[in-house]
């Protein structure tokens, strides 16, 4: 029996229940910092004053460290720096000035906060509105006009034709991606080696030890990063902190070790940002309901720099690449826009820009559906794909996948007339129920072309493994994307006991250090099922032949006879055996007995797939109380295609907890500034992370399209929960708000804002 | 300053010396070296750091190490210790049945936020072992996981507190 496609419990999970995982703030240290950061949104700092006895290094210290500065060279993408610590100028409250470094955490803080600053403030803006606005302050030196990306895509000859012109312009508030570890670093300098390891709290060891090494123009050989347990990441722990790199410096430059852990309201003020857009979509519908052209604007709030290695970019190219969704659309043109603003920097959230872009398109299939006088699920029967492979308008290839199918799944577990039925009956009562869908698709497990198509200086695209097995027959994968929570040391193990006749928990994934693991980008974009578990495939089946080959000399018989099963290599359909350690013993101990084979069993393996669509419908049954203006959420379908499941549970629990993300999306959480740049949600009871309370029980539907753009078969997950959810909340409370004659396309919906949606409606 | 103040931990008693404002979460994690109770927020929102303190569930990073002079804490190192007769024993290791329920029922991704969990769990199902199941998810809206969407968290919940109840009669 197959161990892909089985439920089974996951390996790390022992360990972690019983408080025995490693988290980078478990790590004493020698020396604690602590950072200062600017009070203000933007200003020019005249001094910074220490006590005596405080060990403070500022902006002048770091000689020769080069700042943070991403390319693409695309798009007339104005490049923008972040220096590791101001360099006599802040551009947002929170932004790093300097460093302060003592014996204890509580030491460093109290000297931290003992620093005087004396910064000249300079007038701030922290809208794209503002910041566009003719005479504006600029941000960055480089970014005139405040502007670092004005992206534009149109197809050959674009012109709406004739037809219903329906508009949706939707508006996206900040987020914060709140893992529930703050980000943490512990840099420790090794006087033998000269060598420093740094273990922090990423997605991306590799690309950290390239990045950190380059700036502080250290070989990359002297550094050592390692992700040990990371508790949760979900883009935010992807990009470089300019933290990380000063730890790495202190640490040489000390010659000690030093830990840094950020409270939670310097990661809800200054780690990375997300979601701050704004669409207006105009759809050109024909009399048959068919969207036959979309001209799209697309700003996005960018905040005051650019994470490495994605850019200030990467929202607004993302939106114009995957807008058309899953609908079939011929004429399409975008312009998106991403402005710098004197906030926190924005950077990849589970999901980037398709949460938002998602909502847009699927109010825009809602409002053309009522003004058509079609049903929500008959206008986009009409205007899903259907025939597949599709290519986009911006030239993206959709492999198979069942659109339509999980629309008319989810609805038909939704039980359409008795909802209605129940609508109409409590709508009688003045009671207001909804139900919205949202389809969609995501491109996932996208390769290094997907990067370069965006023009980007680093293309985060192949995986590449390494699977040994030692002369006692122990299996050990040595990966280079690095997993946090995702499950992925049990399903890559699935995927190898296939192959090697063995069982998952007698596999060791080793992943999340640079010493022990070959390069590799990391884990996020929904892409290590895809892209490290086809690496994992291919060197499996390598191992597997030669395994044969070697099981064939022993048994005396062909290796086409041999099949590895139960730990054991036997000659098909006889009871002619030996156990794999023996052959493990033999391929190291016995060499000269396989004269046509290399020594040992080890095997590598990189993949780089062009990329895969999965698909899904989220619906939603919403009740919008009109008194408090409160939604809650009584039924949440999603019925998704995201092709082979290599472990169902795993991939439940991925949907489950993008859908909560979503729905934290569509209803609670916002990162407020204040007209002068202060982060007013700075704390967990301000920022809304929903509870148990907030999450309703989410029913899911599988159907599972084999893709053949994959080598296992099975296509990305990790974000679909968070992109499609906050489009059918939203949808869903449109219709519950659609007697009364309100709408809102604003997210999150908070009752504030539905208050004033109603207010208008009665208003008019 | 410091304060010498003793406590015990898991059974253990312990004597460090502590300054007045160190939270009980750091005197666990770094004075006794127990570091499965963990911070995610030190305003006692998210309950990552939620221990037992002489029966009650308590969020370590509200409390000061002084005021916990004496008293009995329990942590996630020791939840299996805690009811030993019902622990069983998966992969070489014994675990409470709220801990292999959370395994089996999917309840942790990342697991930073599993240590708080169990023990929020453990403490409400020690207090009211008949307590509802309503009750009981109300009782889990005290802490914050950003991994699992809560459902396999409660399942795993009310599965074990079902395991308990058996135990107790049986």
């Amino acid at each position: 029996m197959s161990w892909v496609g089985r439920p089974i419990n996951r390996l790390e999970d022992p360990a972690l229940v019983q408080g025995r995982g490693r988290f980078t703030a478990d790590l004493p240290a020698r020396h604690h910092v602590r950072f200062v950061r600017s009070p203000v949104a933007a200003g020019t700092i005249r001094r910074v004053t220490a006590e005596p006895g405080t060990r403070l290094f500022t902006a002048a210290d770091l000689v020769g460290v080069a700042p943070i500065r991403p390319m693409l060279h695309k798009f007339g993408y104005v490049p923008i720096a972040q220096p590791v610590l101001a360099d006599g100028v802040v551009r947002y409250a929170g932004d790093l000035i300097a460093a302060v470094v003592a014996d204890t955490a509580e030491a460093a803080e109290d000297q931290a906060e003992l620093v005087a600053l004396d910064i000249d403030p300079l007038p701030a803006v922290t809208t794209a509105e503002a910041a566009l606005a003719p005479g504006a302050p600029q941000v960055q030196p480089e970014a005139p006009g405040n502007l670092v990306i004005d992206a534009r895509f149109e197809t050959p000859g674009f012109a709406p034709p004739p037809g219903t012109t329906i508009r949706a312009a939707i508006r996206s508030h900040r987020q914060n991606a709140t893992p529930i570890e703050p980000r943490a670093a512990h840099a420790a300098f090794d006087p033998a080696t000269g060598r420093v390891t740094l273990t922090c709290t990423t997605q991306t060891p590799h690309m950290m030890r390239t990045a950190i090494a380059d700036l502080i123009g250290m070989a990359e050989a002297d550094l050592r990063v390692i992700a040990p347990d990371v508790g949760g990441g979900f883009g935010q722990k992807m990009s470089l902190a300019p933290e990380f790199l000063a730890l790495v410096w202190l640490a040489r430059h000390l010659r000690t070790s030093l830990a840094w852990t950020e409270d939670r309201r310097e990661n809800l003020m200054a780690s990375f940002h997300s979601r701050d857009m704004e669409i207006a979509l105009a759809g050109t519908f024909d009399a048959d309901g068919r969207l036959r052209a979309l001209d799209a604007d697309v700003t996005a709030n960018v905040g005051a720099y650019a994470p490495y290695p994605n850019t200030a970019a990467v929202e607004p190219l993302m939106s114009v690449a995957e807008l058309p969704g899953p609908y079939d659309i011929a004429a399409y043109r975008c312009r998106a826009r991403g402005v710098v603003t004197n906030t926190c920097c924005s950077a990849p959230y589970r999901g980037v820009a398709r949460p938002a872009i998602t909502l847009a398109l699927e109010r825009l299939m809602d409002k053309a559906a009522r003004a058509l006088g079609l049903t929500p699920w008959e206008i986009r029967r009409r205007n899903l794909i259907t025939r597949f492979p599709h290519t986009s308008p911006t030239g993206l290839v959709y492999d198979e996948g069942a659109y339509v199918g999980a629309m008319e799944a989810a609805l038909q577990a939704a039980d359409l007339p008795a909802f209605q039925a129940r609508q109409a009956a409590l709508r009688a009562e003045g009671r207001y129920l909804g139900l919205g869908l949202s389809t969609f698709c995501e491109r996932t497990g996208y390769g290094s072309p997907a990067f370069a198509a965006r023009g980007m200086e680093v293309t985060p695209g192949w995986e590449q493994v390494e699977l040994a097995m030692d002369p006692s027959g122990a299996v050990e994968a040595r990966i280079g994307a690095s997993p946090h929570g995702q499950g992925l040391a049990t399903t890559l193990a699935q995927i190898i006991a296939d192959r090697l006749g063995t069982a998952p928990h007698q596999v060791r994934v080793v992943h999340g250090d640079t010493d022990r693991t070959p390069y590799g980008f990391g884990t996020f974009a929904s892409r290590s099922i895809v892209i490290a578990g086809g690496a994992v495939q291919l060197a499996a089946e390598k191992l597997r032949t030669k395994l044969r080959a070697i099981a064939a000399t022993l048994l005396e018989a062909a290796p086409a006879d041999i099949e590895l099963a139960d730990g054991m290599a036997r000659i098909a359909g006889t009871d002619r055996a030996v156990a794999l350690p023996v052959l493990a013993r033999a391929a190291y101990h016995q060499a000269h007995r396989f004269a046509d084979l290399s020594p040992g069993l080890r095997e590598s393996a990189v993949y780089d797939p062009s990329g895969t669509f999965s698909n899904a419908c989220h619906l939603a049954i919403v009740e919008v109380d009109i008194e408090t203006c409160a939604v809650g959420i009584e039924r949440f379908i999603v019925a998704e295609d995201a092709g082979r499941l290599i472990n169902p549970m795993i991939a439940e629990g991925q949907i489950r907890g993008g859908v909560a993300q979503g729905i934290a999306n569509a209803l609670y959480e916002e990162i407020i500034y204040s007209d002068t740049g202060d982060v007013l949600t700075a704390t967990l009871a301000d920022y809304l992370t929903p509870t148990v309370r907030e999450v309703p029980r989410i029913e899911i539907i599988h159907l599972e399209t084999i893709t053949e753009a994959t080598l296992t078969g099975a296509k990305g997950l990790g974000e679909g929960g968070a992109i499609g959810a906050p489009a059918s909340v939203l949808n869903a409370i449109n219709d519950a708000l659609a007697p009364l004659g309100a709408e809102i396309d604003t997210m999150p919906a908070t009752p504030r804002r539905i208050h004033a949606a109603l207010q208008t409606a009665r208003a008019r | 300053m410091r304060v010498p103040i003793s406590l015990r931990v898991n059974g253990v008693p312990y004597a460090i010396e502590v300054e007045p404002r160190r939270t009980l979460a750091d005197a666990l994690r770094q004075d006794c070296g127990l570091t499965g109770t963990h911070i995610g927020c030190e305003h006692g929102v998210c309950g990552a750091c939620t221990v037992i303190v002489d029966g009650e569930p308590v969020r370590a990073c509200l409390m000061f190490a002084v005021q916990a002079e004496a008293c009995d804490v329990r942590t996630i190192e020791g939840l299996a210790l805690s009811i030993n007769p019902s622990c069983e024993e998966k992969d070489g290791a014994t675990l409470h049945p709220l801990q292999s329920a959370f395994i089996a029922h999917h309840g942790l991704q990342c697991g930073f936020c599993t240590p708080g969990f169990l023990m929020l769990a453990a403490a409400v199902l020690e207090r009211d072992p008949g307590i509802t199941d309503a009750a009981l998810v109300d009782a889990l809206s005290a802490n914050l996981c950003r991994c699992t969407g809560y459902q396999g968290i409660v399942d795993a919940v009310l599965d074990a507190a079902r395991t308990l109840r058996h135990a107790e009669k049986g």
